[in-house]
């Protein structure tokens, strides 16, 4: 296209540059219109990213069923010697694996606060009692040693796996393994190290924390037992717990929904009250996706009325400009330049000014998020599709504002145009 | 009185009317106006502002269409061709000089020059080696690369006339050509322009000014939106 009107460009780009200050400001506008846009676009698109990596880190095809104080609970719990029992139970998992034929995997998690202590540093860490199947579900990269295996579980081996940031906090280093961890009265082996992933945020409960220690579910129970005694500003409270969590997974997508409301029925009637939040990464990960849709016809909308603004900004100079070169045109055409060819040199003008605006936004919109990234830290992914976008809106910019203006300049009387002082 | 033979003809108006329109007033600019342009000829139409000697010209030029009448240019009739069809004429056929020589500004002589040639499709070096040709014909080879600002008001109107030639017109219309300038720039110009017709071209000028008319070979006056007289 662009071969076929060279001279036409060519005469654009030499008209613009007559004025260049006026020029420049003319297409400031589009400048930032499309710069915002590519910001906004990749700030957002990286936000939801991350939102969206979370989600799916918990596994689109995983049931996540956690134990919750049910309401009535939280209201009666005052009493200082009361023991609160609720959650999810042994039997629960059981009960779950056997029930659902779609059922691929359950893996059962037990969580329990102990003071852990390696040589000289004590801290509280998060002990998580599970099964070795929990790592599958839950991708957690091995750094050094071994993950839990079938046969720790089977032995009730004192054996745990910790993550890279509680060994960093116990200030340990790789040779931590093989050494003996205390947690609580018992003293464990340490046996691996896996990564800790970012924090899990918002509704979502998983032993996820980053300070946690992985240990066979049947030692925590053996050597921990399911109650759990806290003293919060001098009062203690008491809570017994079988279980805090059970992640299920399926075996495709589409059975998530289907199992999930057959849990929550069989849940129901096994349980008097409702000690238990079920939550379905499947059914997050829509609702992200759908608030992202919604984030960027917002974005759009901005993104439009500053197009809008830049292209009004655009359409006024030109008009200005047709005025100003009306005698040009009126020359132009005693010469023989058709009215179509006066369009096309008024319109390809705006074009440039618009494209050349587009593109050095599109340079602020790769310029500002990188920024962001380097200051703030905050992820932003700068799509091609937007940059795609973005120059092609600015195109179509010049074209719809510079219309207006080009029309009104080849419809000019030769006559007075040529008269015009 | 009307030959249809059309050779040796380079413009022949038929009973030509134009009316315009000013408000809600019709104004009478040309009332029937017959006449035959020789080729080779050089004419000046003379006669008072308002006789109608501007909108001959604006017609000739193919800037406007009768309102009644039939305008051959060449032997083509052009009274009933549509915007792009009358761009076509000027393009092909004429050559425009006016008195404010109307050069754009921003462009060198030689681009101003090249600007026929620009709409007519030329490649852009031989468009080139055109202009330089017809800047040497009117003694401005060595201002090529200036800007019309850069030049004298006689040198302007030199630019006009080589950019007048350069699609090689059927009839150059001049419109006042000495107007803005001084009466020695004024008589090079008109003898230049007498140059030109001396080597074939067909030269229709609109004056006021009776001692210029006198360079041409046909004098035309107008009164009224009427022929009064011809002089040859």
């Amino acid at each position: 296209m662009l071969g076929k009107y060279r001279r036409e460009v060519k005469l654009g780009v030499k008209n613009l540059l007559l004025h260049k200050l006026r020029s420049f400001l003319t297409m400031l506008g589009v400048v930032f219109g499309v710069g915002s846009v590519i910001a906004m676009l990749a700030v957002g698109e990286g936000a939801s990213k991350e939102a969206l990596d979370r989600i799916r880190k918990l596994g689109s095809q995983n049931i996540l069923i956690t134990s919750a104080k049910s309401i009535e609970e939280e209201t009666t719990t005052n009493s200082r010697i009361f023991m609160s029992v609720y959650g999810l139970l042994y039997e629960d998992e059981k009960r779950i694996a056997e029930s659902f034929p779609d059922i691929k995997t359950t893996v059962p998690v037990k969580e329990v606060r102990k003071q852990a202590r390696l040589g000289e540093r004590t801290m509280e860490l998060r002990v998580v009692g599970t099964t070795p199947q929990w790592f599958d579900l839950v991708q957690r990269p091995l750094v050094s040693g071994r993950i839990l295996l079938q046969r720790d579980f089977d032995d009730f081996a004192n054996v745990v796996v910790l993550t890279e940031h509680g060994v960093r906090k116990l200030l340990a280093t790789k040779n931590t393994i093989g050494q003996t961890l205390r947690i609580g009265t018992e003293y464990f082996e340490v046996i691996g190290i896996v990564q800790n992933a970012g924090v899990i945020g918002g509704d979502i409960q998983t032993p996820d924390q980053e300070i946690d220690a992985y240990i066979p579910i049947s030692v925590a129970q053996e050597r921990f037992g399911d109650v759990q005694t806290r003293t919060v500003a001098g009062s203690q409270t008491r809570e017994k717990i079988e279980l805090n969590q059970i992640i299920v997974q399926v075996g495709s997508i589409d059975q998530v929904e289907a199992a999930a409301a057959g849990i929550e029925a069989m849940l129901k009637r096994f349980h008097k009250k409702v000690d238990y939040r079920i939550s379905v990464p499947l059914a997050l990960l829509r609702q992200a996706e759908a608030t992202k849709r919604t984030f960027n016809i917002v974005l759009g909308s901005i993104a439009g009325i500053s197009l809008l603004v830049g292209g009004i900004g655009i359409m006024n100079i030109m008009l200005a400009s047709v005025t100003e070169r009306t005698r040009e045109i009126g020359i132009r055409r005693a010469i023989g330049a058709k009215k179509k060819q006066i369009i096309l040199q008024f319109l390809i003008e705006t074009v440039v000014l618009s494209t050349t605006g587009g593109m050095i936004g599109m340079g602020i919109g790769i310029l500002i998020p990188w920024i962001i990234t380097q200051l703030a830290g905050m992820p932003t992914v700068v799509s091609p599709f937007s940059l795609v976008l973005s120059l092609g809106i600015s195109m179509g910019v010049g074209i719809v504002f510079g219309i207006y203006p080009a029309i009104r300049a080849a419809n000019l009387d030769p006559i007075v145009a040529l008269r015009h002082e | 009185m009307i030959s249809s033979n059309s050779n040796g003809i380079a413009a022949q108006l038929i009973d030509v009317h134009k009316v315009y329109r000013m408000g809600t007033q019709e104004v009478k600019a040309l009332a029937g106006v017959s006449i035959e342009f020789e080729a080779g000829s050089f004419w000046a139409i003379l006669g008072p502002s308002g006789s109608g000697k501007s909108t001959i010209l604006n017609l000739l030029g193919c800037l406007d269409r009768p309102t009644k009448g039939r305008y051959l240019l060449t032997g083509q009739d052009v009274s009933t061709l549509d915007d792009d069809q009358l761009s076509d004429m000027r393009l092909g056929y004429l050559g425009f000089i006016f008195q404010s020589f109307n050069l754009i500004l921003q462009s060198t002589v030689s681009e101003n020059i090249q600007l026929p040639l620009y709409y007519m499709g030329w490649d852009p070096l031989k468009s080139e080696d055109r202009a330089m040709e017809l800047a040497k014909r009117v003694g401005l080879e060595e201002r090529m690369n200036h800007r019309p600002m850069e030049l004298s008001g006689g040198q302007q109107q030199r630019v006009a006339i080589a950019r007048a030639l350069a699609n090689d017109p059927a009839i150059l219309l001049a419109d006042e050509p000495t107007g803005n300038l001084d009466s020695a720039t004024g008589n090079e110009i008109m003898n230049l322009l007498l140059e030109l017709n001396r080597q074939g071209k067909t030269i229709i000028m609109v004056t006021h000014e009776p001692e210029l008319a006198e360079f041409a070979s046909h004098r035309l006056f107008m009164r009224d939106g009427l022929i009064e007289r011809i002089e040859s």
